[in-house]
């Protein structure tokens, strides 16, 4: 049996020359970049290639990025580091409801220590609507976290205009961005958004599991939240994960944004066009969502039941977001949809190497599972 | 919508008949900081450097670079639009659709540089400023204190819309103010110093002292990055890299202790002037600050100053250390400058250096130490790699 990966936004597969890069650095060049020795020397040059890199690739200076275990680490540094900078300055953070966990929980952990956490509201794709921004963000605001790229259903948010708005009302508030599911998968310049802090991950983009960066802009001050050690400048402590790093510098240096872009896109209307014609199904990506991503519902099978039948075919997709099994999926609910929409939510995710069989193979799988699963009560 | 940015020119559209070598050399640096973001014309007209990019191109980046290119007083993007009004008011609303959306006040300013065009300056901006209230009503007009400025310029070949206009970096461009050599070892003022006269228009090459094992490879390194931040401003910088540990051991054998540091600074200067005068500089800088350290003292600035044959140029000399690191920061290099790296004047400090060395003596200890031979080994082996 053919397999069928398209749960790219879960995970993707580590490209060879990743994992070759990681093997390298644990086999071979394995030193500590911070000993003295030339061959400290030779590690470190391979972390700051690997800085480089990821730097370059969003538009930052090198300086500006900070290696992270992944991009929840990421997220939890940049929020509870910005909160307690900026504690002097005011208490009130902006944020939406449609937020990856590893936003939304600390936030809730934010809001039980007596900080004024906003939740915006987001329309049916998840998206923030901008005039409630303008509105909420004020004075007292000292951070605004908007994702990017939606990790469920792809609809992407205006963080520019968030920027633009932050600057028009003279609030002092950093704007951090997750940007897990967009980076690599769509040019992201980080002076174009506009934000302070922006959060990446290596393992949707091919890279290893366990590795991620957060992108601090040049006088944006971060309080650490874990000590030891000097690495990171600080910000940061404990020995670089070398063989991780260096892998992350090498998925992100293999990264053909554009080209990739527009093979997806292509996969992602001809899915659309095979999905259309079966009867019943919903999509809920907007039509200007990333390409990546394209959440439909069948409205008749539940989500779990739908995933194993089609996982035993062979093709393997995602009910909802993989963190958040077991419960309904919070992001669809803050959407506003109805229940047999959510119950029955199916994610498929694209990566550069996913094929139109893939697609065919879901898409009949999917005839299959409808017409011989029983429905959802 | 085609995007350009004009350039305002600094002082050196004051400058007289030189004036053109001047245009000319911030051309070709202009055109060399853009170097590998894209395809460009770059040409003068009305005291303007208009950048044109040739198909698609990151503006944000092209602006980040342009933004430290010295002779530049201000630079902006804007839009291309013909000599018509028709073709400004189709382009205008959109064109600033990004910075009007957010602003509150805003203001039209016309110039109109060809007379033939049938609206006079003030017709222009009234009627601009009108269709921008109509597309965005929250605007409100504030002639004096506005949060946008608009401005629309019609010149010989077209039509321009812009909002506000950025600093530029100042100074006049590299390559016109002749070449000097800077004596770096990877602190935080040398590299302040080499922005500083290269902002005069100083092209430099730059002389860095190594003391293997005393001093590692990644000070080396260190030295090369910190240049590399240095050369965003003053363009491409060959980096001069002198073999100093024999040097050093044979000064702490043959010299009073004291005397040490004076001496090694003194070794420096010779070997600078050599190295410099073979890549055609006609002067020294360093970063010297007075009284910063024993021998930046008056009179050991006066010792050292002694065994130059060149103008030794410290363009620090009066500034206190906050006022350096201010524009280390500037100029990024701080945080790469404060790396905890051992530098060849660290290496074998004295306890009690001299601070009021005799000139007269510090030259019998030199020629006792014989030191000759040694500085002929030294400058034949250098190493020698551009940095950019």
């Amino acid at each position: 049996m053919n397999l069928h990966y398209l749960d790219n936004s879960a995970t993707t597969q580590v490209s060879e020359a990743a994992a070759n890069k990681a093997m390298e650095l644990m086999r071979g060049n394995f030193a500590n970049p911070s000993s003295l020795h030339s061959l400290g020397f030779e590690a470190s040059k391979e972390l700051t290639k690997a800085r480089e890199t990821v730097a370059k690739a969003i538009g930052a200076d090198s300086a500006e990025i900070y290696f992270t275990s992944g991009g929840s680490e990421a997220n939890n540094l940049a929020i509870f580091g910005v909160a307690e900078a900026m504690k002097r300055r005011g208490n009130k953070i902006v944020t939406d409801a449609a937020e990856h966990s590893s936003v939304y929980d600390p936030m809730q952990k934010l809001k039980s220590m007596g900080y004024d956490v906003v939740f915006l509201k987001t329309d049916k794709s998840g998206k923030i609507s901008i005039d409630e921004a303008f509105e909420k963000i004020d004075e007292n605001t000292v951070l605004v976290s908007v994702m990017h790229t939606n990790n469920e259903t792809g609809a992407v948010n205006p963080i520019s205009d968030l920027s633009n708005i932050i600057k028009r009302k003279n609030s002092p508030a950093v704007l951090h961005c997750d940007a897990v599911q967009a980076f690599g998968k769509t040019p992201i310049k980080v002076a174009k958004l506009g934000v302070n802090l922006l959060s990446v991950s290596a393992h949707k983009i091919h890279g290893p599991k366990g590795v991620g960066a957060l992108y601090v802009k040049k006088g944006t001050r971060l309080i650490p939240q874990h000590f030891g050690g000097k690495q990171e400048k600080e910000l940061r402590g404990g020995t670089e994960a070398m063989p991780l790093i260096g892998a992350f510098g090498v998925a992100v240096s293999e990264l053909s944004v554009e080209a990739s872009h527009n093979r997806v896109k292509a996969l992602n209307t001809y899915l659309r066009e095979k999905l259309s014609e079966i009867e019943g199904i919903t999509v809920n990506s907007p039509k200007d969502a990333s390409p990546y991503i394209l959440n439909f519902s069948t409205g008749i099978i539940r989500s779990e039941t739908m995933l194993h039948h089609l996982s035993g075919d062979g093709v393997f997709v995602s009910s909802g977001s993989a963190c958040s099994k077991g419960g309904k999926s919070r992001v669809l609910t803050s959407m506003g949809l109805p229940d047999e929409i959510i119950d029955t939510a199916i994610r498929v995710s694209f990566s550069k190497h996913s094929t139109y069989e893939d697609c065919d193979a879901l898409t009949e799988s999917l005839k299959n599972g409808l017409k011989n699963l029983a429905r959802r009560k | 919508m085609k995007e350009i940015v004009l350039i305002k020119l600094g002082e050196i559209a004051l400058k007289g008949l030189n004036r053109f070598s001047f245009e000319d050399a911030l051309k070709k640096n202009i055109k060399s900081a853009l170097y590998g973001a894209g395809y460009f014309k770059v040409k003068i007209a009305q005291s303007t450097i208009f950048v044109i990019p040739q198909g698609e191109v990151d503006m944000d980046e092209v602006c980040d670079r342009i933004s430290r290119v010295f002779g530049i007083v201000s630079f902006s993007r804007a839009c291309v639009c013909e000599k018509d009004m028709n073709d400004i008011y189709a382009k205008a609303p959109e064109y600033l659709e990004d910075a009007l959306r957010f602003a509150k006040t805003f203001k039209v300013e016309a110039k109109r540089s060809d007379k033939k065009f049938p609206l006079k300056s003030p017709e222009i901006s009234r009627e601009v400023g009108a269709l921008l209230l109509e597309k965005f009503p929250h605007l409100k007009v504030d002639v004096h204190n506005p949060q946008v400025k608009v401005t629309v310029e019609i010149r010989d070949f077209g039509a321009y819309i812009r909002a506000g206009a950025e600093k530029g970096a100042g100074g006049i461009p590299v390559g016109t103010g002749g070449n000097a050599a800077i004596l770096i070892s990877g602190g935080i003022d040398s590299p302040v110093a080499a922005y500083m006269l290269a902002k005069r228009g100083v092209k430099l090459t730059a002389i860095h002292f190594a003391s293997p094992p005393y001093t590692s490879e990644r000070a080396e390194d260190k030295v090369k990055r910190l240049l590399m931040k240095v050369s965003r401003y003053a363009g491409p910088i060959e980096m001069i890299t002198v073999p100093f540990t024999k040097i050093q051991e044979t000064i702490k054998d043959r010299c009073d202790e004291e005397l040490f540091t004076i001496i090694m600074r003194r070794m420096m200067m010779k070997i600078s002037c050599i190295i410099a005068k073979k890549y055609d500089c006609t002067a020294l800088i360093t970063g010297e600050s007075l009284g910063q350290v024993a021998s930046q003292t008056i009179t050991a600035i006066a010792c050292t100053d002694d065994a130059s044959d060149m103008p030794v140029f410290r363009p620090l000399i009066g500034m206190d250390k906050e006022e350096i690191v201010q524009i280390s920061r500037k100029i990024d290099t701080f945080e790469t400058s404060i790396e905890p790296y051992e530098d060849c004047c660290t290496v074998f400090t004295p306890k009690h250096p001299r601070t009021k060395p005799v000139l007269k003596f510090v030259r019998y200890a030199e020629e006792d130490a014989r030191l000759d031979e040694l500085i002929e080994d030294a400058v034949e082996n250098v190493k020698a790699v551009t940095v950019r």
